[in-house]
């Protein structure tokens, strides 16, 4: 693989993907309903030694 | 207890020593040989002394394995004296060149002996002991791989007493942060994917459902390391027998490689890792849960995403092409956000406990820390802009803001952790003095500030003195003349660095007297026994 396919690679397909999963993890951590499970599993360290 | 196999096996690794140091090609390689033999050969007349032909005790395996980070708190604690202490050394040899004693201990061998020893040794091995405390705590599963932590501990310490022994010998790859030559770096990729296993494992054979976050920036840290480590270190050795190597990289690529891992080894190793820690031990000793755990969740995919990409700015203005700079100063400027809201959601961990401030001196000094990451990441992005890079560059401010973010940050995180983990790992009431506490975290506190202010002086005295032209276009100070300037500064230096030193001497005297059981009689802090008013 060349050097000018893999740097187009990166800065289309490559930099889409990694932009698109960098925001489906926001937006999944955000979720409507989310808060519940997130405010259990900030318990996980004070539950016990 | 019986060690049959590990005594064979380091018996041949000695003899390998032996063999290596007889036939090296160059005598630095053969000494340097010689430290390792007396050092296998040592642990392992240690193992023979230890070997007992009773049954052995039967393992519980429905408990923690607490015993490798007893160790690794013990030589948490040690390190970072040897490694500061070498700080103080060549701060004072920066000021008083007569204290460089050629060849072994001039300036440019101890640096990265200092360097090595508070970033890999002090700060290494209290991630490595912490990570191991909160993964089977929080996992709520003992360590995997039976005596794997073990050999992870050993295995490391090893690393860092070749890595020491090998710069004072002059042997060097001239690469920061990974200075040390080929064999070295390939023992400790051993060591590292062993540390893998063992984390992951753990993972793996979890009770709790979920993975609770101090994890997840302890698993970047030990996943972004490996990747970092092996591509900054391929290079060919010149002999087998030697210890010179030869960078797979050449020019402008080796410089970029060099400071893709040299700020990422800032990023993963003295911030993700860390953060791990803060995850973890701010919410046990404020007993509450993290203020926001979704935005955990943010801080962390947001600095795995921004902060690989930020290595260039430390190449303003060199041959690295134009838009490679831009684009490290852009990324360095965006980490500002993620590291703010990690700040944010570490200090407000403490709204409504904010008393606490008062009456727990270990809160204190976990608080100064958070305080102190969201100043180095303030700064940091600062001087990433490429005009202010152009006065800040190669000057003392670089040195005072790491300082800012390693003593403040990276240090004050680790004395919270080790005080809080000391008690309940030898099984104590509580710390042999909290006064003791006190005393440290002022005399910490302090030495920052007095290091950094005095830094931020004498770096932009530096870089102005540097720049600075006649009306007719001639340079107005010789570089001798600066280097006269910051003479006052470089002593002030020492004495912030002295004052932080005496700060981790008296940690040091506190934690082996919880460890050997004793407690001090003090009086209590104020306020934290409700005080009694007599009835009217």
């Amino acid at each position: 693989m060349s050097y000018n396919l893999m740097r187009e690679f990166a800065d289309s397909w490559g930099l889409v993907a990694m932009a698109l999963f960098f925001v489906g993890c926001i937006a999944f951590a955000l979720r409507p309903g989310g808060k519940t499970q997130a405010d259990q599993a900030a318990q996980i360290p004070l539950k016990d030694d | 207890m019986k060690f049959g196999t590990e005594i064979v096996v380091l018996s041949l690794f000695a003899f390998a020593a032996l063999v290596a140091a007889g036939f090296g090609v160059e005598g630095p390689f053969r000494q340097h040989m010689g430290v390792l033999f007396f050092a296998v050969a040592g642990f392992t007349a240690i193992l023979l002394r230890n070997t007992d032909f009773k049954p052995a005790a039967p393992i519980d395996t429905s408990v923690y394995m607490d015993g490798p980070i007893r160790y690794g708190a013990i030589a948490t604690v040690f390190w970072g004296v040897v490694g500061m202490l070498v700080g103080v050394i060549i701060a004072l040899q920066l000021a008083y060149p007569h204290l460089n004693i050629q060849p072994w201990f001039n300036f440019g061998r101890l640096r990265p002996l200092h360097t090595s020893g508070v970033v890999f040794a002090f700060g290494g091995n209290a991630l490595l002991c912490t990570s191991l405390y909160v993964v089977q705590r929080t996992c709520r599963a003992r360590l995997f791989g039976g005596k794997l932590a073990w050999f992870v501990f050993w295995g490391y310490q090893l690393f860092i007493v070749m890595a020491a022994t090998g710069y004072l010998l002059g042997i060097t790859e001239a690469r920061e942060y990974a200075e040390p030559e080929w064999y070295v770096d390939l023992w400790l990729t051993i060591v590292w994917v062993a540390y893998l296993i063992l984390f992951l494992g753990t993972i793996l054979k979890r009770k709790e459902p979920h993975i609770y976050v101090a994890n997840w920036f302890y698993l970047s840290f030990i996943v972004t390391i490996a990747m970092l480590h092996v591509v900054n270190n391929l290079s060919m050795p010149a002999s087998f027998l030697g210890s010179k190597s030869y960078s797979a990289f050449s020019g402008v690529q080796d410089a970029l490689t060099q400071w893709w891992y040299g700020h990422n080894a800032v990023g993963f190793f003295l911030t993700a890792g860390f953060l791990g820690m803060m995850y973890y031990f701010v919410p046990k000793q404020a007993n509450r849960p993290v203020y926001s755990y979704r935005l955990s969740i943010v801080h962390f995919w947001a600095i795995i995403f921004l902060y690989i990409w930020a290595g260039p700015h430390h190449l303003h203005y060199t041959a690295l092409p134009d838009w490679a700079q831009t684009l490290g100063m852009a990324f360095s400027i965006m980490l500002w956000m993620p590291s703010w809201g990690g700040m944010i959601n570490g200090l407000m961990t403490l709204s409504g406990a904010w008393d606490k401030l008062r009456t727990d001196p270990i809160i204190r000094m976990m608080v100064m820390a958070v305080a102190f990451y969201g100043m180095s990441t303030f700064e940091g992005p600062i001087m990433s802009i490429k005009t202010v890079n152009s006065l800040s560059h190669y000057t003392d401010w670089t040195i005072g803001h790491v300082h800012s973010g390693a003593l403040g940050w990276v240090g004050m995180i680790s004395f919270g952790a080790i005080y809080y983990m000391v008690p309940k790992l030898w099984n104590r009431e509580r710390l042999y003095s909290l006064r003791l506490v006190t005393w440290h975290f002022w005399l910490a506190t302090l030495g920052i500030v007095v290091y950094a202010a005095v830094m931020w002086v004498s770096g932009i005295m530096q870089g102005l003195m540097w720049r600075e032209y006649d009306e007719q276009g001639f340079l107005v100070y010789s570089f001798a003349e600066t280097v006269a300037a910051m003479h006052p500064f470089y002593v002030m230096r020492a004495i912030g660095g002295a004052m932080y030193l005496t700060g981790a001497l008296l940690m040091a005297w506190n934690v082996t007297m919880t460890i050997l059981g004793h407690q001090r009689e003090e009086r209590p802090m104020p306020g934290s026994e409700p005080a009694l008013r007599p009835a009217e």
